[in-house]
């Protein structure tokens, strides 16, 4: 789950990282009256929305006057936002950060991660703060220091110094830097984090150690022991399909393609979109329907697919196992009429009673189109797709 | 031979009073010789009693000490379930398999530290589990899929699996051992750890890894297969669709900062030696023409 940057600094306030004053608003009026309340002569106007990029895209202002406040606010708030990650239609701004203005004298990077090859988190620090954190991997791999950290001692004085020194905190400021990447460490466990990231730190021009902008991610899994951490989330930010699917235990994920995927089992979902690609369609989406795949499932899936107005048509791939391939034909056969299916439906079911379950399809009377086997489905999905154009 | 298991394991179900874990348990039971594996339960509420045949014991460590059970099944709700890795790992258990899905990553960072340097082996979390066919099913795979062979079988994913599986029976290939590491970041034994182990089975002719995106588990165990493995590999990677920054239902499975994609880590693994397809249509086919 994603917060907002204004929410992922309150959180970090708490564990006792300095942040500029600040405070969300949903209207204009808001905004100046923030900025009247802050007081000062600069303030920064930043929307709010979950993906990054949000300065390069012009959701970033500086205002030097509360009338700038007031104008940039109202050319933010409503915009379409597009960054490298909403995707060309961009995000909705629906709420506005307003601080105070910062006297920034070097902009450093500060992010924490679980590191897959250790199974620790790891610290990573950088010289290069405020761009993109992935540039400077791909380019200058040197300038990014990292720690992982031990589960038994956390982060130790030494560890924290050493790395603070290497990315270029003055030695008067290190004592400041030290408590920060002791706090954000100490959030990230307390708050069941999987990424947290400070770009940029800065050092102000009064030796101030300042986290000008957070980006925390938390793990889903974890969720249910931070019922304060859910109030957080903003639907706005998500794609209505995929919220609608986990309410009926369904992962999905929207695509840009026009065959639909029903799938059982994430790893084999994803490759039934290779095979659908490599046969030379395009996936309308990710959809994992998990272990059972009944009538309720299927249809609710069904539903939340046909929702995609380019939605050509549908490939099922069940491999039963255990779940018997009659049920699952009895699933598909009920959701098929109950959504009143209008695009072509192909079918490749594995496992127990599959004759029964390509036999009860065939007798539906519904002009669903049975597959034996992987490669057969994909080639019959994607003529099918390619003749409903 | 075969890996992990076989029908000598002496195995322990942990959450066996819960439906997931008393269905798994039973299918377990009437796979080959799954009667005389399955030899006790845990739940501290219920010892004394028994599920079907099986004694219910209040702890791990009782349930070892009573019945020589050296490894465990995990069928406990995630907030519950690293604690009951912890359990089996300080009772000694040589291997554990832990098929819960949705346990906190910090929850096993933790579990994995307490680890180190102890002999347990973990399997998981969130994976199907292993199988050695006609000898012993420890997990949610269907049975009935598996014949025994000659054939090595490493995957992250359960369906996936099953569908490697079912191409090799279409070629009338048998398994040798079958095992799901998992879809989770931070877990047990990973590709290469099973790998070494097929490489050290000498009735394991020939090995078929199943990967997906996210991390770099497939890059290791493929730089490993250059420079040690004596038997062929063949390989698929699930996700050359997938879009960075998308979990692709598995927590593991995510392309970030661009690493972790399926092309890289076929470039690899075809570097290494591994035989790739890109069609998981055909991955037994390819194993097939692997073989000598």
């Amino acid at each position: 789950m994603k917060v907002h940057e204004y929410q992922a600094k309150e959180l970090l306030r708490k564990f006792g990282v300095p942040t500029p004053r600040g405070v969300p608003c949903f209207s204009v009026d808001e905004a100046v009256k923030a900025a009247q309340t802050l007081g000062g002569k600069v303030w920064v106007v930043k929307a709010q929305i979950h993906a990054g990029g949000r300065g390069k895209g012009g959701g970033v202002k500086v205002a030097k006057s509360l009338d700038e406040v007031k104008a940039f606010s109202s050319q933010i708030l409503g915009m379409q936002l597009i960054t490298h990650q909403t995707g060309p239609e961009g995000q909705k701004v629906r709420r506005l950060l307003i601080e105070e203005g910062a006297d920034i004298k070097k902009e450093l990077y500060l992010g924490m991660v679980v590191d897959r090859v250790t199974q620790r988190v790891a610290l990573m620090a950088s010289s290069e703060g405020g761009m993109d954190i992935e540039e400077v991997a791909a380019h200058t791999p040197e300038k990014i220091h990292k720690v992982f950290i031990d589960p038994g001692t956390g982060l130790k004085d030494a560890e924290a110094d050493d790395v603070a020194a290497k990315i270029g905190v003055p030695a008067a400021s290190i004592p400041q830097a030290r408590a920060i990447f002791k706090a954000l460490y100490q959030a990230f466990l307390e708050t069941d984090s999987s990424l947290a990231e400070i770009n940029p730190l800065i050092l102000a021009g009064d030796g101030k150690v300042i986290a000008l902008d957070a980006k925390i991610n938390f793990d889903d899994n974890a969720l249910f022991r931070h019922p304060d951490l859910v109030e957080l989330r903003d639907l706005d930010e998500e794609d209505p399909a995929e919220i609608e699917a986990s309410k009926f235990g369904l992962s999905y994920i929207s695509l840009d393609g026009n065959i639909g995927c029903l799938v059982n089992g994430a790893g084999l979902a994803m490759a039934t979109m290779d095979v659908i690609k490599l046969y030379g369609g395009e996936p309308a989406n990710f959809l994992d329907v998990g272990g059972g795949a009944d009538a309720k499932k299927v249809t609710e899936a069904f539903k939340i697919m046909l929702k995609n107005p380019g939605l050509k048509a549908i490939l099922v791939n069940i491999f039963g196992g255990i779940m018997k391939c009659d049920t699952i034909a009895e699933g598909v056969i009920t959701a098929s009429k109950a959504v009143q299916l209008k695009v072509p439906l192909v079918v490749r079911m594995k496992g127990t009673n599959e004759e029964l379950g390509r036999k009860m399809l065939a007798d539906s009377g519904l002009p669903i189109i049975s597959a034996a086997n992987m490669a057969e489905a994909a080639q019959k999905i994607v003529a099918a797709a390619k003749g409903a154009n | 031979m075969s890996i992990l298991i076989n029908k000598n394991s002496r195995i322990i179900t942990q959450g066996i009073t819960g439906n997931t874990g008393q269905f798994h348990t039973r299918a377990g039971v009437a796979y080959a010789n799954g009667k005389q594996c399955y030899v006790a339960g845990v739940n501290p509420k219920k010892a004394g009693e028994k599920f079907d045949d099986i004694p219910i014991f209040g702890t791990v460590a009782e349930a070892r000490k009573q019945t020589g059970a050296n490894v465990s099944v995990i069928y406990v709700p995630p907030p519950f379930a690293a604690g009951a890795i912890d359990e089996a790992v300080e009772a000694g258990i040589e291997l554990v398999i832990c098929i819960t899905e949705g346990i906190p990553v910090r929850d096993m960072i933790n579990t994995k530290y307490k680890m180190i340097g102890k002999k347990t082996l973990l399997v998981g979390p969130n994976c199907p589990g292993v199988i050695t066919p006609d000898e012993v099913k420890i997990g949610i795979m269907p049975g009935h899929i598996h014949k025994k062979g000659r054939i090595g079988v490493v995957s992250r994913s359960g369906t996936l699996t099953y569908e490697a599986v079912g191409q090799l029976m279409e070629l009338g290939l048998g398994q040798s051992s079958c095992v799901g590491t998992g879809g989770d970041p931070v877990n047990g034994l990973k590709h290469i750890d099973v790998l070494k182990m097929f490489n050290d089975d000498p009735e394991t002719d020939a090995v078929i890894m199943v990967g997906e995106i996210g991390g770099s588990d497939e890059e290791t165990a493929a730089y490993w297969v250059k420079a040690n493995m004596k038997k062929p590999v063949v390989g698929f990677i699930a996700g050359v669709t997938a879009p960075e920054g998308k979990r692709m239902g598995h927590a593991g499975a995510i392309i970030s900062g661009g690493k972790g994609t399926a092309q890289e880590k076929l470039g690899i693994m075809e570097e290494c030696g591994i035989k790739v397809t890109r069609n998981p249509a055909e991955m037994g086919k390819l194993l097939k023409s692997a073989l000598k």
